[in-house]
C-alpha cells in the first residue's frame, strides 16, 4: 500500500541523525529571560507589569491585544528589568520584557484537575486563553481562536500534525516518544472543544517507533486514528496535510482548514493545551531542537521561554568549527539570525548552527525555464512565471499567477538549478500586492 | 558573542544543483549516442562533433566579450548546442559544415536573444534549419552507408542493403523515411511492389537495426538504443520530464499508425508506428531538443501541448509535406508559441473550489 500523502514535494536529506536520540533534556531556569510580545499572528501582547514589578513563574504579564492574539507570562520569577525593542527570533527588532531572575524559580499556583474532561467547552476555552497557548509548530496561530469556528462552520475532523517534515528538527519527534499519552488527552481536549468526531495523527514515515506508540494507544479508541505518511517535503504544511489524510482540498485565494471542517493542531500544542486545562498551567516552557553538523552535542532542550540561543548552545557544549549561519526554526522556512542573543519563543522548534561552507549562497543566474520549480510546487503554481512578472513589475498578472497563495515552503528555490531565490521575489511581490489592495 | 552571523533568505539548505551541472549532465547522456556514431560512422564523426563544439564554443566567447559581459562558456550550455549541431551532420560532410552551423546556432540562434535562458528558438536546429536550407545535397544523408568499426557487424546491415536494392528505380530516396514517403506518393510502382517494400521497412529486423542505429544517417540520430540510454540518465536526474518526450512521440504513433498505411486509413501494420519512431530524429528530438528547458513550456499541461503540436507537425510533414522528415521544424515551429502556451496553461493552484 503506497503511503498518504500530496503531489510535489521535494526530498531533502533529513539531518535528524544529529538529535533525533536525544532524549529531551530539561534546562534549568536561565538567570534572565526575554519575552516578546509578539510570538503568534495577531495583534501584540499589552504589558501589564512595570519596570521592578516581582513576578512569579506563570504570572500573566502581558494581556492579550485583541481577539486574535494571546497573553504573555513570567517563564521564570524575579524582577521585570526592561520593557522595550529587543531581538526577536523571527530577525527583527520588537518590543518585549525582560525579566532577571531571583534564582529561586518560585511558580504561581497551580491545580490538578483530574476530571478535567468534565469541564463545559467555555471554561476550556477560557484556560487555553489564559495559558497564553498558540500554534507551536511555526506560525503561532491562537490556539483558543482556532478552536472557536463560527457556527456555520462546524468541524468533524481534528488532524494532530506529528509530521516535523523540516529536516533537523526532532523535537516533535522527542516529544511523541515520550509525551504521547499527554498528547492523547490533548487532541482529545481539542475534539470535545470542536465537537469533532474524528481525531487523526498524521506522522512521517521516517518516525515508525511514533507511529508505533500511538498505533498502541489509540487501539482501543475508535474514532482516532493514526495516518502513516509518506517521507516528503512539505507533508506537514497545513493543506498539505489535509489533503493526505482526508483527501479534502482547503480551497485557495484564504480558504482556512475548517472551510473543510478540519481543525489542524500541531503536537506540541496539544501538551500545552492539556497542561493548560487540567493544571491551569501557562505555556511558559517548550521542547527547542538545538541541532547541526558543528554542535558538539545536538540536544532536545525543554526550556524557558525568552531563554536565549547563546545559553542553549552552551547547553549542548558550543560548536567545532566557526558559525556562518543561526537559524530560528528548520532550515527550509526558517529565519536566520545575526545574533546568538536571540530569545526563544513560544514558536521556537529549533536552533540550527551552520557553518561558514554550510552558510555559503551560490549567486543568481539567469532562469533556464526549466520548470523544475513548476514540478516541485505543492500548491500548483508557477513560481517561475510569478517571479518572471515580479522582476518585471506586472503585479497584476503575479496576483493572477496566485501570487498570494504561496506558502513560502522554499521547495522551488531548494530545487532550481541557477539558484534563484524565488521565495524572496515571492515575497516582494506578497508586499507589493498588499499595498496595492490597501489602496 | 557579538559577532555578526550571515543573514539570507529561507530555504537555508539546497540540493546540489546548477546550471553547470545540468548542461555538462546533458553532454554526457548524449555521450553514448557519440560513441555508436563513432562506432557506425569512424572516427571522423568525432573530428567533426570537435569542431562543431569548438566553433559553438569560441563563437559564445567571442560575442560575449564583445557584448562585454562575464564569459560563461565554462557553463557546458555551448557544449550542448556544439554537440547537437554535430548530431544533425552526415559524417560524409566536410570539417566546415559544423562549424558553420554551430557558429550560427550560437550566434543567431542564442546570443542575439541575449543568450542562455533567452533565446527563443533551440539553437542546435536553428543551426541545423540553416544548414539545410544552405547546403541541401551536403545535409543529405545515405541510408547504407554505415561502416562499422568491427567487421562481424557488417553483416547485420544486409537486411537494409537489401531492402535497399528492392526499392524500384522509380523512387530515388536516401533514408527509409524517404521510401516511406515516396511509396505513398509515387503512381510509377505497382501496389504489390509498394506493399511489400513496405512489409520490409516495418518487419521486426529493420526495426531492430534502425534501435541500433546500422542505419545511414547522420552522426548522433541513429542509434535509438545509445539516445535512449542518455535520456534515461536525464529523466533519473530530473533533468528531462516525461511530458514532452511521451506526449510527442505518442501523437507521432497514433497518427502515423492511423494514417500512415499506404492503402488510407487504419492501413498501416501495427509495426509502422514504431518504424516512425525509430527513424530520423523523432527519438533525438523528442529527447533532447523538443525538452530544451530555455525553449519548452514551463507548465505541465503546456508541455503536453508542445508535444502533441510536435507530433502533429512531425506527421503531417512526413506523410504529406515536402520533406521526408519533419522532427526539427516541428519544434521549431512549436518553440514560436512557447510563451502562449506557458500564457494559456497556468494551472489553478491548489485547492480551487469550483462553484
Amino acid at each position: 500500500m503506497s503511503l498518504k500523502s500530496f503531489h510535489g514535494g521535494i526530498h531533502p536529506p533529513d539531518f535528524k541523525q544529529y538529535s533525533k536520540d536525544a532524549s529531551i533534556e530539561v534546562m534549568s531556569p536561565p538567570a534572565k529571560v526575554v519575552i516578546p510580545l509578539s510570538q503568534h499572528i495577531g495583534a501584540p501582547a499589552k504589558p501589564i507589569v512595570k519596570i521592578g514589578d516581582e513576578v512569579l513563574v506563570g504570572q500573566k504579564i502581558a494581556e492579550a491585544g485583541g481577539f486574535v492574539s494571546i497573553s504573555m507570562h513570567a517563564s521564570i520569577s524575579g524582577k521585570i528589568t526592561k520593557i522595550g525593542k529587543f531581538n526577536h527570533p523571527a530577525g527583527m527588532m520588537s518590543n518585549a520584557i525582560e525579566i532577571t531572575g531571583d534564582g529561586e524559580d518560585k511558580w504561581i499556583e497551580l491545580v490538578d484537575e483530574k476530571d478535567y474532561t468534565q469541564l463545559s467547552v467555555d471554561e476550556i476555552k477560557k484556560r487555553i486563553a489564559d495559558a497564553g497557548v498558540c500554534g507551536m509548530g511555526g506560525a503561532g496561530f491562537p490556539t483558543h481562536v482556532k478552536l472557536s469556528p463560527p457556527a456555520e462552520k462546524p468541524i468533524d475532523t481534528v488532524i494532530l500534525n506529528g509530521v516535523e517534515c523540516e529536516p533537523y528538527l526532532t523535537a516533535d519527534y522527542r516529544v511523541m516518544l515520550e509525551n504521547s499519552a499527554e498528547i492523547l488527552a490533548g487532541l482529545k481536549i481539542f475534539m470535545k472543544t470542536v465537537s469533532a468526531k474524528n481525531g487523526v495523527i498524521g506522522i512521517e514515515a521516517n518516525k515508525p517507533d511514533a507511529i508505533k506508540i500511538f498505533k498502541q494507544l489509540v487501539k482501543n479508541e475508535a474514532n482516532i486514528s493514526v495516518v502513516n505518511l509518506k517521507l516528503k517535503y512539505p507533508q506537514g504544511a497545513e493543506k498539505q496535510l489535509i489533503y493526505a489524510a482526508t483527501k479534502r482540498k482547503v480551497p485557495n485565494k484564504g480558504g482556512l482548514p475548517m472551510d473543510v471542517k478540519v481543525v489542524v493542531q500541531n503536537v506540541g500544542t496539544a501538551i500545552a493545551v492539556y497542561e493548560a486545562v487540567r493544571y491551569k498551567k501557562p505555556l511558559v516552557e517548550r521542547v527547542i531542537t538545538v541541532s547541526g553538523k558543528i554542535v558538539k552535542s545536538p540536544k532536545n532542550l525543554k526550556a524557558r521561554v525568552g531563554t536565549f540561543y547563546s545559553e542553549l548552545l552552551e547547553k549542548c557544549d558550543g560548536t567545532t568549527a566557526e558559525i556562518g549561519k543561526v537559524i530560528s526554526g528548520g532550515p527550509m522556512m526558517g529565519f536566520a539570525v545575526s545574533s546568538l542573543e536571540i530569545p526563544m519563543a513560544k514558536t521556537s522548534s529549533g536552533v540550527l548552527l551552520f557553518d561558514e561552507k554550510e552558510a555559503h549562497n551560490d549567486a543568481e543566474s539567469v532562469c533556464l525555464r526549466c520548470g523544475r520549480c513548476v514540478d516541485v510546487c505543492p500548491l500548483d503554481l508557477v513560481p517561475s512565471l510569478i517571479v518572471h512578472n515580479v522582476r518585471y513589475e506586472d503585479w497584476e498578472t503575479a496576483e493572477k499567477y496566485g501570487t498570494m497563495d504561496c506558502m513560502k515552503c522554499g521547495s522551488c528555490v531548494y530545487v532550481c538549478p541557477s539558484h534563484i531565490k524565488l521565495i524572496q521575489w515571492i515575497d516582494i511581490g506578497k508586499m507589493k500586492i498588499n499595498e496595492l489592495r490597501r489602496k | 558573542m557579538n559577532s555578526v552571523y550571515a543573514v539570507s533568505a529561507a530555504p537555508h539548505i539546497k540540493q546540489k544543483i546548477s546550471v553547470n551541472s545540468v548542461m555538462w549532465q546533458v553532454v554526457l547522456a548524449l555521450v553514448p549516442a557519440l560513441l555508436v556514431g563513432i562506432f557506425f560512422f569512424g572516427i571522423q564523426s568525432l573530428l567533426l562533433t570537435l569542431y562543431s563544439i569548438v566553433a559553438a564554443v569560441a563563437t559564445e566567447g567571442i560575442i560575449q566579450k564583445m557584448r562585454k559581459i562575464p564569459i560563461t562558456v565554462s557553463d557546458g550550455s555551448a557544449v550542448v548546442t556544439g554537440v547537437l549541431v554535430a548530431f544533425n551532420i552526415n559524417v560524409a560532410a566536410p570539417w566546415w559544415l559544423p562549424v558553420i552551423g554551430s557558429v550560427f546556432a550560437i550566434a543567431i540562434g542564442k546570443q542575439i536573444f541575449g543568450g542562455l535562458g533567452f533565446n527563443i528558438f533551440n539553437p542546435a536546429l536553428l543551426g541545423r534549419a540553416f544548414l539545410v536550407a544552405s547546403w541541401p545535397t551536403l545535409m543529405t544523408a545515405g541510408w547504407t552507408k554505415t561502416q562499422p568499426l568491427w567487421n562481424t557487424f557488417q553483416s547485420s546491415i544486409n537486411g537494409l542493403q537489401n531492402i535497399s536494392s528492392k526499392v524500384p528505380d522509380a523512387i530515388t530516396a536516401a533514408t527509409p523515411l524517404g521510401v516511406a514517403k515516396a511509396l505513398r506518393d509515387t503512381t510509377l510502382v505497382s501496389s504489390e511492389i509498394a506493399n511489400s517494400v513496405m512489409n520490409d521497412l516495418t518487419s521486426s529486423k529493420t526495426i531492430f537495426e534502425l534501435f541500433l542505429g546500422n542505419i545511414g544517417g547522420v552522426i548522433g540520430e541513429v542509434s535509438a538504443a545509445a539516445l535512449l540510454l542518455g535520456a534515461a540518465y536525464l529523466a533519473w536526474k530530473h533533468i528531462i520530464e516525461w511530458r514532452i518526450p511521451v506526449s510527442f512521440i505518442g501523437t507521432v504513433a497514433v497518427l502515423t499508425f492511423t494514417f500512415g498505411g499506404i492503402n488510407g486509413i487504419f492501413s498501416a501494420s501495427i509495426m509502422l508506428p514504431i518504424f516512425h519512431i525509430f527513424s530520423g530524429g523523432l527519438i533525438l528530438g523528442a529527447f533532447f531538443m523538443a525538452t530544451d528547458m530555455v525553449t519548452s513550456p514551463v507548465t505541465k499541461k503546456g508541455r503536453i501541448y508542445f508535444g502533441i503540436g510536435c507530433g502533429v507537425i512531425t506527421v503531417v510533414i512526413r506523410l504529406v509535406g515536402g520533406y521526408p522528415e519533419g522532427v526539427s521544424y516541428s519544434i521549431l515551429l512549436m518553440n514560436i508559441i512557447v510563451p502562449l502556451l506557458d500564457k494559456y496553461t497556468v494551472p489553478k493552484s491548489f485547492g480551487e473550489v469550483k462553484k
